[in-house]
């Protein structure tokens, strides 16, 4: 199991911003290891985060996006208490998700 | 019009499903990449990459802005923001041309999120990166150079 992600949701004048840092390897299938061989892909390939159980933003991932992969948004709507989760699919099938209360 | 409409609603109908069943286990892995675009992320040129995506030619635009450094000295983390002023903005993609698949993230906004995301992407080496958004069903792009001094694959 992944770590957990961190995530910072604040609500201002109507409009939630989201910031996101998850905590995985994403390797990319390209890199040798000291041996020589191959390091298989393993990377998210799908973020889905939503707002009281309404999906906010979809994203699909491929390898150029950074290890331990960082994503901000924003959205209108959003109040103080309000529930915000994110969660993620890796290219190996394993899944995490964490939810927080918008500040 | 209606139209348009329709299919916005079919893709977050989809979209919002896929999460629900992946959220409650009902689908494996294997079905829930499915829903990934590979074709898109496989692509090794723009071109295959935006015809997968859809895109045909995307118009360059002003209102598509694209911020993200002139030099990057570590390719391995480029921080790279794409915000919109078009109206109807309904998805947003981020490619890198000279990297090994140029996709590197598509994201897509329902209604009510702001036409804007930041994130951070691994660059092989200086290329041109391209924002590209659909708004109203047509696309948009911008492009900006951005320089590496050290690369981000495997070096």
């Amino acid at each position: 199991m992944a770590d957990p992600m961190k995530i910072r949701a604040s609500a201002k004048d109507g409009i939630t911003e989201v910031k996101v840092l998850m905590s995985h390897e994403m390797e990319t299938g390209q890199r040798k290891d000291s041996s020589g061989n191959l390091v298989p892909a393993h990377f998210i390939t799908e973020v889905s985060a939503e707002h009281n159980g309404r999906q906010v933003l979809a994203a699909q991932f491929g390898t150029a996006v950074s290890k331990n992969p960082y994503l901000a948004f924003k959205f209108k709507g959003g109040a103080k208490g309000d529930k915000l989760s994110v969660s993620w699919v890796d290219s190996k099938g394993d899944k995490r998700t964490d939810e927080v209360q918008i500040a | 019009m209606n139209h348009q409409r329709r299919e916005v609603l079919k893709a977050g109908g989809g979209l919002g499903l896929f999460g629900l069943l992946a959220a409650a286990g009902l689908i494996t892995p294997g079905e829930a990449r499915a829903e990934w675009n590979k074709a898109a992320f496989d692509a090794k040129n723009i071109e295959d990459t935006l015809k997968a995506l859809g895109a045909g030619a995307p118009a360059s635009a002003a209102e598509v802005q694209l911020t993200a450094p002139d030099i990057a000295e570590n390719g391995a983390v480029v921080p790279v923001g794409v915000i919109s002023t078009l109206a109807g903005v309904e998805a947003i993609a981020i490619l890198v041309e000279k990297n090994p698949n140029p996709l590197a993230a598509s994201f897509t906004l329902p209604a009510g999120t702001e036409p804007g995301v930041q994130t951070r992407v691994k660059m092989g080496q200086t290329s041109d990166v391209y924002a590209l958004v659909r708004a109203g069903g047509k696309f948009f792009m911008a492009k900006k150079e951005i320089k590496v001094t050290l690369g981000g694959c495997g070096g």
